[in-house]
């Protein structure tokens, strides 16, 4: 006979199966559950529906999440960023006008001499980080159209962006272009280009086109690095281009002196 | 850091409310819409605190508005569509869409505390938070959502029956 306080209670039991159970009460309720043959066949049930739920959620593939989903988060992010300025949004962002800690750049224009007063970036440099960030890690789907597609990759973003675009090679530095994605921008469609190396390593290119009189004003060569990435951009006519990638600055740069030497041409 | 901290958190609420709702569809509506609301309501997140519970918390309020939106069954009888048949190896199909399939027949309630608690692997405490109903209300929907699945499991043609084939019968 169990005297009341011996009582286990349903919430007790349901605690044992989720592991809510204090310490100190699971030997009563295992000696309960040894004296109570109907709620131990209960609570094994309840155990094997945990079981096989966290089993289903494990193994369930819900696919690589569509873009909208992110670009949601992306323009609010971007129409933050307008209203705080960025610089405080991101703290930790480290940002090196190249074109004076570096001792190079190229292409500087006579309208936008560099100052510090510049040291924040665009806002489509941002977008770009973030699109490094969400899309380089995707497994399955890095890019919407493959470059085995070339030539419509390069018109439909052409036309989506409503400017033509030219992808350049990045084959001389050992990466191939994997193909690329249309991503929603701070009231403007972005395009984003992915090249992988040999050894899996990925870089993108990010680019804007311009309304009139909506680029940036400055043009000159800049670098932002944010941890292990860093993404050098520049802005030209009314392009804005960020090639981002988790590498040393030496090699982004190497890069982005040969993408830059292939689109001014 | 701002709203973009949410976007680590995608796959785990397209997770969820796949599992909630039990369509791919309006799963990826749901996590959308949940991001819209986050993305406005940003400021009245704490930083620190937990952002995934706020997240689902988001989610909950959506979802619950739907369900009163979508149907006045006064949530008893939750005439809730089957589970679309996901892309899984056949051989494992088939005793997941059965456990799926009972999940799908719980009342939305149920469910909710049901996956908050074993999927997710929160407190009583902390679902009663997220779901803002006392600890005992989640208590008792646990129980009945265990219960109810028990029966399923062992019956399932249960589960099918409360679908709307009911309403078919004379």
């Amino acid at each position: 006979m169990n005297e009341p306080s011996d009582r286990v209670s349903d919430d007790e039991l349901h605690a044992l199966v989720d592991g809510q159970l204090d310490a100190g009460r699971v030997p009563s309720v295992l000696a309960w559950l040894q004296a109570n043959p109907d709620d131990a066949a209960r609570v094994v049930q309840w155990q094997a529906q945990r079981l096989q739920l966290r089993q289903i959620a494990r193994a369930m593939d819900v696919g690589d999440s569509p873009q909208a989903l992110a670009g949601v988060v992306l323009r609010a992010a971007g129409a933050v960023r307008r209203r705080q300025t960025w610089q405080q949004a991101v703290a930790a962002v480290l940002l090196v006008a190249v074109g004076v800690t570096g001792g190079w750049f190229w292409g500087q224009r006579e309208s936008s001499p560099a100052s510090p007063a510049m040291a924040a970036s665009p806002s489509f440099v941002r977008e770009a980080v973030l699109a490094h960030a969400v899309f380089v890690p995707e497994k399955r789907h890095p890019v919407e159209v493959a470059a085995s597609d070339e030539a419509h990759l390069v018109q439909w973003l052409s036309r989506r962006l409503g400017s033509p675009l030219k992808v350049p090679s990045l084959a001389d530095h050992g990466y191939r272009l994997l193909g690329g994605r249309l991503l929603p921008g701070d009231g403007a469609p972005r395009a984003q280009f992915m090249y992988e190396n040999e050894q899996g390593v990925r870089v993108t290119l990010f680019v804007a086109v311009f309304g009139p009189g909506q680029a940036p004003a400055q043009t000159s060569f800049r670098s932002m690095r944010d941890g292990a990435r860093e993404s050098f951009y520049w802005v030209e006519d009314r392009f804005g281009y960020a090639l981002s990638a988790e590498s040393s600055s030496a090699d982004i740069q190497a890069l982005a002196r040969h993408v830059y030497a292939q689109l001014a041409r | 850091m701002g709203v973009e901290q949410t976007l680590g958190h995608i796959p785990a609420l397209r997770r969820y409310a796949r599992l909630l709702t039990g369509d791919a569809t309006r799963a990826d509506d749901l996590v959308q819409d949940t991001l819209e609301r986050a993305c406005v309501k940003w400021s009245l997140w704490k930083p620190g605190s937990a952002l995934c519970s706020w997240l689902l918390t988001l989610m909950h309020n959506l979802y619950v508005n739907q369900q009163r939106d979508w149907r006045h069954d006064d949530g008893h009888a939750e005439l809730d569509d089957a589970p679309e048949p996901t892309h899984e190896p056949l051989s494992q199909a088939g005793e997941r869409m059965e456990l799926m399939q009972a999940l799908a027949a719980l009342p939305p309630p149920m469910r909710e505390v049901l996956l908050l608690v074993t999927v997710e692997e929160y407190t009583y405490a902390e679902a009663a938070k997220i779901l803002d109903v006392p600890v005992g209300t989640v208590m008792s929907r646990l129980h009945r959502a265990r219960e109810r699945l028990r029966e399923l499991m062992i019956d399932p043609a249960q589960a099918t029956r409360t679908a709307p084939l009911q309403l078919v019968k004379r």
